[in-house]
């Protein structure tokens, strides 16, 4: 069950990425990045984490992506041309991005046997729901922090507000 | 049948799905030319790091973890939010999303 929902949903979220990059109209990247969200959002509950599973598909996938789309929509972003720009960008992206992969994967594959496997689901340390261990822990140990990103959250409105708005 | 149904995954498998997405992401940050897609390309890599904090907070069995991959979702909303302002601010003065021609630093 967790290696066919990882073959199945990797293997979605890897082409959704690999689409991303190859698409040259920004709507079609877009979508492909939905379904990246979507298949991460199955991973994450695979993983044990099904509060991040279900705000994964509320906050990136319904919020920021539908607010992706309409700015897509309001530009009216068509395809996007090749220049001198970019080919200096190929030179030197697609080396550098390999690079980072060959590095990262042999750290990770040199250290698979400490990293262990995976079950199902999965369960922490002397609590019964994940949930609730969640809400225990911001609305405790970590208040302070919760409030401060409601903060944020104004200060970004307001910020969106004035950026966007029409000079006078 | 019923051994593939018990098949575990090493968390490293996890990771390194994490880091695909994440110089796939790099690649494309360097790759398009459009702004939004740039803009998307992020959105991409912040979502390959919460990857593995998932993956790690499962493996300690701790939800540390996942509750930085709340606030990097809060923090990733936010800066959607002010960075598609600011694209919405630059269209209207430049007229393009082309990031070549909005080079007014450059000289």
């Amino acid at each position: 069950m967790q290696l066919a929902l990882f073959l199945i949903f990797g293997g979605l979220a890897a082409a959704g990425a690999i689409n991303l990059l190859l698409q040259r109209h920004p709507i079609n990247s877009a979508l492909s990045l939905v379904v990246v969200m979507m298949s991460l959002a199955v991973l994450y509950w695979s993983l044990g984490a099904e509060f991040l599973a279900a705000s994964q598909v509320i906050v990136y996938s319904g919020a920021i992506m539908v607010f992706f789309v309409f700015v897509i929509m309001l530009l009216n972003a068509g395809e996007e041309e090749r220049t001198h720009g970019s080919r200096a960008a190929y030179i030197v992206g697609f080396p550098g991005a390999a690079a980072i992969f060959c590095l990262l994967s042999f750290v990770f594959l040199s250290e698979r046997h400490a990293l262990g496997s995976s079950n199902i689901g999965g369960y922490l340390n002397h609590v019964t729901s994940n949930i609730a261990e969640i809400s225990t822990l911001l609305f405790t140990k970590l208040l302070l922090p919760f409030e401060v990103t409601s903060i944020l959250i104004l200060v970004a409105i307001l910020g969106a507000v004035v950026l966007a708005r029409k000079e006078q | 049948m019923n051994s593939f149904a018990a098949a575990q995954v090493p968390i490293a498998a996890y990771l390194i799905l994490a880091a695909a997405l994440f110089s796939v992401g790099v690649a494309a940050f360097l790759i398009k030319r459009n702004l939004i897609t740039i803009f998307m390309s992020i959105e991409l890599m912040l979502n390959a790091v919460n990857l593995t904090f998932v993956a790690f907070a499962h493996m300690w069995h701790q939800v540390s973890g996942q509750i930085f991959v709340f606030f990097v979702m809060v923090v990733a909303a936010a800066e959607a939010a002010v960075g598609l302002a600011i694209i919405i601010a630059i269209f209207r003065t430049r007229q393009t999303l082309n990031v070549d021609q909005i080079d007014l630093m450059k000289s």
